[in-house]
């Protein structure tokens, strides 16, 4: 057990270490200071201006979102179209032929979202060409947007105009996203990641030469390392992260691990330098850091001991390898579990279905809280959102105009603030879950019985919801409404608060400054973090407290007193 | 801003980045791994003494009978069919999966039951990898107690030294990364295709 201990302490300490450094790069990249790159890339990005015709001009709020809308509905139609004719383009060795258009549907929604949810097999449904040129360039475009209204969001609170989206967008990947990925991408081919455009390798197997083997292959690692870094999670493959061929060994396991939560945690840094207030950047940070510990502790606990029953029958006690990789064992499997329902990637190296209950709790909690660091970008502005909806309570506490960073929090802040974290989440995640569970039979598809079919609906929406992506698999969900059902939950989950998000920053980027006196409310002290803590668990926890109840704990219970 | 300039720019910056991030960026990864690392780049294909591809040294196989040692359960075969009888089109693609049993599912403890009495019958000491399906299905390890733990059969079997088998374990066993991430696991595959190379 103790070795177990050792390799999650040692990831936690390499992804806490180079947070520093990479937050800081992401500013210097968006404050326009000078940065390594700049001689290559400084014509790059004004070759990629002029094509695009984007001028650097400052945008409002309203500007910003109609910027990111626009853009992202021209992505959206744009690789629905390359999905319904994939039958008719190049680089399809399998010769597959175009989904379902509610299936192409959800796919398209789901990767400009960011979320990655996956109806469907990779290795059976998509053709080498949209993987690579559709669900790979969503891997891109989704995560910058999500970089881009960060920064607008960092510029907004720190009274800075939110500069303009384009500019934002392309430098996030020109700048962090490409460069990180070539480098990735080579060091996962050396590790044994294909990247080929040849088909299946057929071979006979060595037991017995009458049955044959299909090796399915393609050009896997060029999207693995983005899918990570972009905190994407969509898998080239069924199976995700777990297959061999996405995820060989340690090392790739390593890297995946740490790139999938590096632009989240960076990015808190990044806020500090912009507020020049590393103090609080840094007690911020040990908010999702303290709760990501204790969760990791939670899971790894479960997944160690192993399921009672299980070990009856085997005689002892025995880690849960139910769909777990040797290669990975219960801990690196509980780790990736709890980082990747974190940071909202939703690649997945075991199958969460079959977690013991108390990796469902967890991984749930993820997904309802959002701010373990949460998604690309949007992770940084609701953890932020909590912050002002911390100053606001300790304001009517002390019966003082609440003023977050020399800037008073108003009607119109509260009310956005409020909206966000209150009801977008909540609507999107159990309205479309209780409609589902009304019809049991016709529309659920629960594939395992009792509470955990509960669980499997809550956490499919929760997934989109909050735009992670992964899935409790067993569920059958490639049906009509369950495509349709859950775009609603991804489009409300990713379009609504980013839209809320930078008319908050608008705002308070508005905003005259108060000079600070003694009398104002100090905001970097470890209080005022303990006290943000306690609202984030208040109030983005107690809301799905009766769903956790009657599936994880009540699964729980049902173990411990026997099966069957 | 009218809508047509919002419009033709957000079209404009779509096709630039997708000609950037969708195709040079995968193009250029492309005919770097097929230069650099052919081998692993194609997917780590071994091949026999006369060439011919045998498997892959990262995909597990199916292994069932005494003469080898037993890899994992898998809900999809490692992905194999007989390709005579293939109406799913299995080997067109090739698949993966899971079973996604919950640990509260009653078919998950039948299922691990019959499997415990299978490599009881075969004189096997279960362990945890051994009754549990694998995540990928193409798991292509085993623990090396579930190894050590097959030794006694497979020497029987093929009328060899238990120490010769212990060795040709410890050759295939692939270790931690920096001896920290992950768990040691033995490569069947490999393992398997060593024993046959002992017994000529």
């Amino acid at each position: 057990m103790l070795q177990g201990w050792i390799q999650i302490a040692l990831t936690l300490l390499i992804l806490v270490a180079i947070t520093p450094f990479f937050g800081r790069y992401i500013a210097r990249v968006f404050m326009r200071q000078r940065t390594i790159l700049d001689s290559v890339l400084n014509p790059l990005d004004k070759a990629i201006f002029a094509l695009s015709g984007v001028r650097a001009k400052e945008m409002t709020g309203w500007q910003y979102a109609r910027a990111v809308l626009y853009s992202n509905l021209a992505m959206l139609v744009f690789i629905y179209l390359i999905f319904m004719l994939q039958g008719s383009l190049p680089f399809s060795p399998t010769g597959l032929n175009a989904p379902s258009w509610d299936l192409a549907l959800h796919t398209a929604i789901s990767f400009v979202t960011n979320t990655n949810q996956q109806h469907y097999s990779g290795e059976t449904t998509y053709s080498y060409f949209s993987q690579f040129a559709a669900l790979g360039f969503m891997m891109f475009t989704s995560a910058g947007t999500g970089i881009a209204v960060a920064i607008a969001f960092i510029r907004g609170l720190t009274g800075r105009p939110l500069g303009n989206f384009y500019v934002d967008l392309i430098q996030s990947i020109t700048r962090i996203l490409l460069p990180i990925s070539l480098v990735g991408a080579i060091l996962l081919i050396a590790a044994g990641i294909p990247e080929t455009l040849a088909g299946p390798a057929i071979v006979p197997t060595l037991e017995n030469p009458e049955i044959s083997q299909a090796i399915a292959r393609g050009p896997v690692a060029h999207f693995e390392i983005i899918k990570e870094l972009g905190e994407n999670g969509g898998g080239f493959f069924g199976i995700n992260s777990a297959h061999p061929f996405e995820n060989p060994n340690g090392f790739t396991n390593l890297i995946e691990l740490v790139a999938l939560l590096s632009v989240p945690t960076s990015l808190i840094v990044t806020y500090g330098i912009f507020a020049n207030n590393l103090k609080q950047a840094w007690l911020v940070y040990s908010i999702p850091l303290a709760i990501l510990i204790g969760f990791i502790v939670i899971t790894t606990i479960g997944e160690y001991q192993g399921n009672p029953a299980v070990n009856a029958l085997l005689g002892g006690q025995a880690p849960n390898l139910e769909g777990k990789e040797v290669r990975f064992g219960w801990a690196q499997s509980a780790l990736f579990a709890v980082f990747t329902t974190a940071s909202m990637c939703g690649a997945v190296n075991s199958m969460h279905d079959s977690f013991m209950p108390n990796g469902d709790f967890v991984t749930l909690s993820n997904l309802f809280l959002q701010i373990v660091f949460g998604g690309q970008g949007t992770g940084t502005a609701y953890l932020f959102t909590y912050l002002i909806l911390a100053v606001f309570v300790t304001g009517l506490m002390v019966g003082r105009t609440p003023e977050f960073l020399g800037r008073k929090i108003e009607k119109r802040e509260v009310v956005l603030a409020s909206f966000l974290i209150l009801l977008v989440h909540p609507i999107a995640i159990l309205i479309p879950a209780a409609i589902t569970l009304a019809f049991p039979e016709q529309l659920a598809g629960i594939s395992n019985p009792g509470f955990h079919g509960l669980s499997q609906v809550i956490y499919e929406y929760a997934s989109a919801a909050a735009n992670n992506g992964s899935g409790f698999e067993g569920l059958g969900d490639g049906t009509l409404w369950w495509n349709l059902s859950t775009s609603f939950s991804l489009l409300a989950g990713r379009y609504i608060p980013i839209v809320a998000l930078l008319l908050l920053a608008d705002g308070m980027s508005r905003k005259q400054p108060v000079p600070a006196t003694a009398g104002t409310l100090r905001t970097d002290t470890a209080l005022f973090t303990g006290i943000t803590a306690g609202v984030i668990l208040i109030l983005g926890a107690l809301t799905f407290f009766p769903a956790l109840a009657l599936g994880p704990v009540a699964e729980a219970f049902q173990i411990v007193k026997g099966i069957g | 801003m009218s809508f047509t300039n919002e419009a033709s720019r957000a079209i404009r910056s779509t096709l630039v980045l997708w000609v950037m991030t969708a195709l040079i960026y995968p193009l250029i990864m492309i005919a770097f791994g097929q230069i650099a690392f052919p081998f692993q780049a194609n997917g780590s294909i071994l091949t026999n003494a006369q060439g011919q591809p045998v498997g892959s040294a990262l995909i597990g196989q199916p292994f069932t009978s005494d003469r080898y040692f037993n890899s994992r359960p898998s809900t999809t075969n490692y992905s194999t069919a007989d390709p005579t009888q293939d109406g799913a089109g299995l080997l067109k693609t090739g698949v993966s999966g899971a079973s996604n049993l919950a640990p509260s599912n009653p078919d998950l403890l039948k299922r691990v039951q019959a499997t415990i009495t299978q490599l009881e019958q075969a004189g096997v000491q279960p362990t945890a990898d051994l009754v549990y399906t694998s995540g990928s299905s193409l798991d292509p390890h085993i623990t090396p107690e579930a190894a050590r733990a097959q030794i006694a059969r497979v020497a029987r079997t093929r009328g060899l030294r238990p120490n010769q088998l212990e060795d040709l374990i410890a050759q295939n066993t692939e270790g931690r990364f920096l001896g920290i991430f992950g768990e040691p696991g033995v490569n069947v595959l490999k393992l398997n295709l060593a024993l046959d190379t002992l017994n000529r």
